[in-house]
């Protein structure tokens, strides 16, 4: 199902994320998927993230489309131009995938190939044009399709980058070209989120707010240190450096946070980073 | 030498859009070899912009706009004219154009599409850097090549990988290019400039034209090279 349908049924839509491993035992990476079965409306797949090569998402969504389970299916402009991206999101049509997910991708330097050539022929804002173009049955150089695919259209945005004006100006052009709707980068603020989505209100695009589940005090550290786009502040790496059960405390906080900011979006996008088998326990926690 | 055409008037004016003054620079160096911003162009260009309703408010001409130290010190004596008009047009390469646009706060439009830099790099000691794409963005990017100055390359804003103004490809030593586009535009009053969606480049162009190819000005070019090789 098309998570747009959801939210215009006013759905509070959850989503989590699963990253495919590194070969192809996918026994694992399916086990995660069942524990979520039920519990979320779809799982992102994510497209070769952080640049480390491993299995595509466009087979494990189409593995877990084989047992019922809906997807988000990622795709980034770092490794295919724009003849492989359309291709691929034909592919996806006809393998029933609903859910795509435009993104330009991190660098190649941040992953296990560094020394490959990095692509970024299209962006994320001409990969959500070319996708709307393939919808409405041609591609991007206006040559006619057989058959048109038909599947939602989500983007990425980041809350709590500094400054955030630009990150709101490529917003507003991705919904410009056709973004349906938005999973953000973690946010641990309730403020900034607020003042956020205040922003950004009058584009009238569902906003799921993305929370990363926290592993540990020094996690955290090394996100504000490292991780773009996140900060999380003092309070919260205390309450992590004090906790005796690590995580007890962060399905706690990762549940207060969604709780604390529900009514401010549309949904969830809940990144576990690892923690896949706590997703359940935070839902339950958070009463999703 | 670098080689370069105009844009065409249609694309020169609407770059222009709400824009009533404006102070021509040409130069004396390749632009004025490719028949794209020498004297002659920039007279030319001046009349039809004053055709259109335009007020000229000045004219210069640079040897090479390519040489920031040169470009800062010809400007600088028009710095009345200059602050007078609303933007600059700058009829030359992509390095002259983001040469002029670091060193006047005013917005710079580019009047030339870069072909080739034919090996060359010009004069410039900058860090201006051009792609030779056949299809310049400068004046949606306040004057910064996004090509060259974001390391992917993207044209339609930052991705989410910047941390504290720097690029996640070297965090510790590179400016996000976008951060550098935006704190240009926000400077110029010009971040309308940003929200314009620019559609996929034509990579088609980055490639030398085979009309150019054919032209007795390319065979001069290469006829060094070829000497050696024989």
């Amino acid at each position: 199902m098309k998570l747009t349908e959801r939210f215009e049924s006013g759905e509070f839509v959850v989503t989590s994320e699963i990253g495919p491993p590194k070969g192809v035992d996918v026994a694992k990476m399916l086990e995660e998927a069942e524990l979520m079965r039920g519990r979320v409306h779809a799982i992102n797949i994510t497209d070769q993230q952080s640049s480390v090569m491993r299995l595509g998402a466009l087979a494990v969504c189409k593995l877990l489309k084989d047992k019922d389970i809906d997807s988000v299916f990622q795709l980034t402009c770092r490794d295919r131009n724009r003849i492989a991206l359309q291709s691929d999101l034909l592919s996806a049509s006809v393998f029933g995938l609903e859910n795509v997910l435009c993104l330009t991708g991190d660098y190649v330097s941040l992953g296990d190939h560094p020394q490959a050539k990095p692509v970024f022929d299209m962006d994320s804002i001409s990969l959500i044009q070319a996708a709307v173009a393939l919808r409405d049955g041609r591609d991007i150089a206006g040559n006619e399709l057989q058959g048109k695919p038909d599947f939602c259209l989500g983007a990425v945005v980041a809350p709590a980058a500094d400054p955030v004006e630009p990150q709101i100006i490529k917003m507003e052009k991705k919904v410009k070209v056709g973004a349906q709707f938005f999973q953000t980068q973690a946010v641990y603020e309730p403020e900034k989120f607020e003042q956020f989505m205040n922003q950004v209100r009058h584009l009238g695009v569902p906003v799921m707010l993305g929370i990363v589940l926290l592993k540990s005090a020094g996690m955290a550290r090394f996100m504000n240190k490292n991780v773009a786009g996140v900060h999380v502040p003092d309070s919260l790496i205390d309450e992590m450096d004090r906790a005796d059960d690590r995580v007890k405390k962060s399905i706690e906080i990762a549940a207060r946070l969604t709780n604390e900011m529900k009514d401010m979006c549309q949904g969830v996008h809940i990144m576990p980073i690892g923690w896949e088998k706590h997703v359940p326990a935070v839902l339950d926690a958070a009463g999703l | 030498m670098i080689v370069s055409e105009q844009k065409p008037f249609e694309e020169i004016l609407q770059m222009m859009e709400g824009e009533q003054s404006i102070f021509l620079v040409g130069c004396n160096g390749c632009a004025e070899s490719s028949g794209t911003g020498g004297k002659a162009q920039v007279a030319e260009m001046k009349s039809r912009l004053e055709q259109e309703g335009k007020k000229v408010v000045g004219t210069t001409s640079v040897d090479f706009l390519c040489d920031k130290g040169l470009v800062k010190a010809r400007l600088a004596r028009r710095a009345s004219q200059i602050r007078e008009a609303d933007s600059l047009l700058v009829m030359t390469c992509g390095v002259g154009v983001q040469a002029t646009a670091a060193v006047v706060a005013k917005p710079v439009h580019p009047a030339c599409n870069t072909i080739s830099l034919g090996g060359s790099r010009g004069e410039w000691r900058g860090s201006e850097r051009c792609q030779e794409c056949g299809d310049c963005l400068l004046d949606t990017t306040g004057g910064l090549c996004p090509l060259t100055v974001c390391t992917k390359g993207l044209i339609n804003g930052p991705c989410g990988g910047a941390k504290n103004g720097k690029c996640e490809f070297q965090p510790k030593t590179k400016d996000c290019g976008w951060q550098l586009i935006y704190d240009r535009l926000k400077k110029l009053g010009r971040l309308d400039k940003m929200k314009v969606v620019v559609e996929p480049k034509d990579y088609s162009k980055m490639e030398v034209p085979e009309e150019i190819r054919h032209t007795a000005r390319w065979a001069v070019e290469q006829r060094e090279e070829e000497a050696v090789t024989k």
